[in-house]
């Protein structure tokens, strides 16, 4: 089977940004890459779920972040990922500052304006991670 | 556990991948900003791993109830190994089969039937709160 590039997003359920990391997650697996990426729980790393645990270790991983806890990579390191390419929405917030992201359960438009363009903006790296992973074999 | 605030700990497996995580996420905000105010907290589950001491004290200061979105039970089983056992583990899946209420689809962009088996996990977790802290 063709890697895939697994993309781990903030679990949060505190911050604004958090639910930034989490639509990032969903806008760069269903909208932008979605034949080249997979979303996973990172509650599985949790618990070493050996299936995530496969998955982090043989394909190239991106962890998007809510805050400076670093949560999804910490949590993907844990679990031995190598080479995570690591993300804090806030970076993409500090760029697009005039899309202020707010809510949590329900995140307003400007903070899923803000996600979308910050996946378009991870197009590039997905593309690059699997141009590497190609060039390895 | 040595809880003397008379507040519950609520640990959300918040799971991106699944609609019942999704679920659980939302339940849970639903229950901290509306149905239990001032009676609940809660951590980010990932932290038990990214924190540090403080985090992992978490069960030690609260009674905790989990909500899973799927029997993998990550926030159960991750917060009694990491924190301390919980007082209620609870899984959004076998909630929404009690209450007669179909299986959700959506990972995010939720409708009336999502928000609506929102509203009946956090209902049910809210009970819980309320049977945690009538034991206590």
């Amino acid at each position: 089977m063709d890697k895939k590039v697994a993309v781990f997003a903030c679990s949060g359920i505190g911050k604004s940004l958090g639910a930034v990391a989490r639509e990032i997650g969903y806008e760069l697996t269903e909208r932008v890459r979605p034949d080249t990426t997979v979303l996973t729980c990172l509650a599985l790393l949790v618990i070493n779920d050996p299936e995530a645990r496969k998955l982090v270790t043989e394909n190239p991983v991106i962890a998007i972040d809510g805050c400076v806890k670093d949560c999804a990579k910490k949590s993907l390191e844990a679990n031995g990922a190598k080479g995570v390419k690591a993300y804090q929405s806030i970076d993409f917030f500090k760029k697009h500052s005039h899309l202020k992201p707010e809510g949590i359960a329900e995140l307003n438009e400007a903070g899923k304006e803000l996600a979308a363009l910050a996946a378009d903006e991870l197009a590039g790296v997905v593309d690059e991670l699997l141009a590497e992973e190609a060039n390895n074999v | 556990m040595s809880d003397k605030s008379g507040k519950v700990g609520i640990i959300s497996c918040s799971g991106e991948a699944i609609p019942g995580g999704t679920i659980s996420r939302v339940a849970c905000r639903k229950v901290l900003e509306e149905l239990r105010p001032g009676k609940s907290v809660t951590i980010c589950l990932p932290l038990f791993i990214a924190g540090g001491e403080e985090e992992r004290m978490f069960a030690d200061l609260f009674p905790t109830i989990t909500v899973d979105g799927c029997e993998k039970r990550c926030a159960a089983l991750g917060t009694e190994r990491l924190s301390g056992k919980p007082a209620k583990t609870l899984i959004v899946t076998e909630i929404l089969k009690k209450k007669g209420i179909p299986p959700t689809t959506k990972l995010r962009n939720l409708g009336p039937e999502e928000k609506a088996a929102a509203q009946a996990v956090a209902e049910e977790i809210a009970a819980a709160i309320d049977e945690v802290l009538a034991t206590k």
